[in-house]
């Protein structure tokens, strides 16, 4: 019972480090490139929640100070995620154009393909 | 309650990471991943971080998937089963998760309020930013006022992306005309 109690306690942490493996199996091993920023972006988010989680407050609001309120969740890690996920788009976007160009000069997106063709020259 | 709303959709966000890692059609990837950022963005509201919900919102489901979208059209859409075993992948990503579950055993229970991360610096940020910088939204002026040198190199890390990837797809178009144009010269001779 106790163990259940451990469970439902730490359930937002195991879900997230759930999606963090899942994240790094996909950029593991999938050949194919856009699923592997698909992959990284996963585990990135999943970072965001690793961040945020500790920070709330049950029965807590929003940090937006009103005289309304007592208990606020912790603004700070709000703050470097808000940085963390336009960061994110921007490499997401420069990955992208990347594989734009690997597709221009190999004629495919496949790693196995690539690998290959990168053999018989 | 709220813990209740986040289980739910914390069960829903794995479900639909297994649904990305299982799909092979690239286009319904982007769209399951779209699910996601938006399902992400009602943790967040849960989770009360209510700016960085809309701006998972607007970038992570927004700007991510029509930039995918936009790499979509110019390549392949099906991904092809990879001929490398799925053993070592697997391993490994089950070794990072039992250390991280075994990290994370130690952590106090979600949602109280004598976690560590609330003894630190936030309550003086929660008690003085609205007396120092008169904005009621600590987000807002802890961003902009009390670190702004870390925005300011968000900005120089988007403006880099920016212009890396306009000089990785503007040589693209150039030899593409080169391309049209050596087609043309073959038709006609």
């Amino acid at each position: 019972m106790e163990v259940l109690q451990r469970f439902a306690d730490h359930y937002n942490y195991v879900v997230t480090i759930f999606l963090m493996v899942a994240g790094l199996y996909i950029v593991i091993a999938r050949g194919n490139l856009i699923k592997k920023l698909v992959g990284l972006s996963l585990f990135q988010t999943s970072v965001y929640l690793l961040y945020i989680e500790p920070g709330k407050i049950i029965g807590g609001t929003a940090p937006i100070i009103d005289p309304a309120f007592k208990v606020y969740s912790n603004p700070l890690p709000h703050v470097l995620i808000l940085t963390a996920i336009v960061v994110g788009v921007a490499t997401l976007a420069l990955g992208l154009a990347l594989v734009v160009r690997i597709h221009e000069a190999y004629g495919t997106i496949e790693e196995d393909e690539i690998f290959s063709r990168e053999g018989e020259e | 309650m709220e813990a209740l709303i986040n289980i739910v959709l914390l069960t829903l966000l794995a479900v639909i990471t297994v649904g990305i890692m299982f799909q092979r059609n690239l286009f319904a990837v982007v769209v399951l991943a779209g699910i996601y950022s938006f399902l992400m963005a009602s943790v967040l509201i849960v989770l009360d971080a209510v700016d960085v919900a809309m701006t998972e919102a607007s970038v992570g489901a927004g700007v991510s998937t029509v930039v995918l979208l936009g790499t979509l059209h110019l390549v392949r859409t099906i991904e092809y089963p990879s001929k490398r075993s799925a053993l070592i992948p697997m391993l490994v990503a089950v070794a990072t998760g039992a250390a991280l579950v075994w990290g994370t055993i130690g952590l106090s229970p979600f949602g109280t309020a004598d976690n560590a991360i609330h003894k630190h610096v936030a309550p003086k940020y929660l008690a003085d930013s609205v007396k120092e910088t008169l904005v009621p939204n600590v987000v807002t002026s802890t961003l902009a006022d009390y670190r702004g040198y870390d925005t300011l190199g968000e900005t120089t890390v988007i403006f880099t992306a920016g212009i890396g990837v306009l000089l990785l797809l503007k040589g693209r178009r150039r030899r593409g005309h080169i391309a049209d144009e050596d087609s043309k010269v073959g038709r006609t001779a």
